[in-house]
């Protein structure tokens, strides 16, 4: 599994040596979470978030894929060294999330209902700070519920598609 | 003396579940360096994956070894529908005192399976042959039916 977790892939066809790369590197890690809002009633609940109400939670393999965008170093080759962005990815997502209770151990989920696309959002604050600097930024983070449920989120993006 | 052509027939469920690994006979401690993170205190989960495995003669007038829809409505009502979106330890009757390993969980769904299968196969065939959970991609266990009661 571990070979096959890197992707690298030109951003368009035809891209020029000048052109930006986007790196991905996927990390898995298991938890347990209920989507519920304790401002809602049980019935309002249920309605909105069905079995995943269930109120002593239930937990999925979480699979996530983290891109990063920059121009390759002239010197390296490389967008980012990918053992500096798998520390990153092991400290920032997999020592807090792996095999916790998101709802009990993993603020700010004490407070927000831990929707895969909430989790996105989340791992994108952890991650944008370490990974942005002048030559490359944090192209997108993908989390995949199951394997046939997924969320992508891009940052806020002023105007662009 | 004539032989009938066996088929083995595989079809796979998916549910989600929480569980937490933490043995009442042992200490905090023992049970910490015992399961490691699987014993963190509030649990964690998986998608777990399983497979059913059965074995027949085709049915000369379906083509059919085993009856998909039957199959369905078994794993569904045995398995599916008491694990999926729920707590293990705590909503599983089985695991108020199991430790819900992976090795326990495969040898419930298999004794679940094997103890309704005649109402949901009356005749003789066909029979369950073996089932296998995976906890991850990575962890795969296998129950066999003839080795449960």
């Amino acid at each position: 599994m571990t070979d096959y977790n890197l992707i690298v892939s030109p951003k368009a066809l035809g891209a020029s040596k000048k052109a930006p790369m986007v790196i991905t590197r996927k990390v898995e890690f298991s938890a347990s979470h209920v989507c519920r809002d304790p401002k809602l009633s049980e019935e309002e609940n249920q309605r909105i978030y069905g079995l995943a109400a269930n109120p002593l939670g239930h937990g999925h393999n979480y699979v996530v894929e983290v891109s990063v965008e920059g121009d390759p170093d002239p010197m390296t080759g490389m967008v980012l060294d990918l053992k500096e962005l798998k520390a990153i990815l092991t400290r920032e997502i997999l020592e807090p999330y792996d095999h916790r209770f998101l709802n009990y151990e993993v603020p700010p989920f004490d407070r927000e209902v831990p929707t895969t696309e909430n989790i996105a959002l989340d791992i994108w604050r952890r991650l944008e700070p370490q990974l942005s600097d002048g030559r490359r930024k944090l192209h997108g983070v993908r989390v995949y519920e199951t394997p046939d449920l997924y969320v992508d989120y891009f940052g806020e993006r002023a105007g662009s598609a | 003396m004539f032989r009938v052509t066996m088929f083995h027939v595989t079809r796979r469920y998916e549910f989600a579940a929480s569980h937490r690994l933490h043995s009442p006979e042992l200490s905090e401690e023992q049970n910490r360096q015992l399961y490691g993170k699987c014993n963190n205190p509030y649990g964690h989960g998986h998608n777990y994956v399983v497979e059913v495995s059965v074995r027949g003669p085709l049915d000369g007038a379906t083509g059919r070894a085993v009856d998909l829809p039957a199959l369905d409505a078994l794993v569904g009502r045995e398995v599916l529908v008491p694990f999926g979106h729920r707590n293990l330890n705590q909503e599983v009757a089985a695991f108020g005192t199991v430790v819900p390993t992976s090795e326990n969980l495969g040898f419930e769904i298999c004794r679940r399976l094997k103890r309704n299968w005649k109402q949901a196969f009356p005749g003789e065939w066909p029979k369950l042959e073996k089932i296998r959970i995976g906890e991850t991609p990575r962890n795969i266990f296998e129950v066999g039916a003839d080795e449960i009661d």
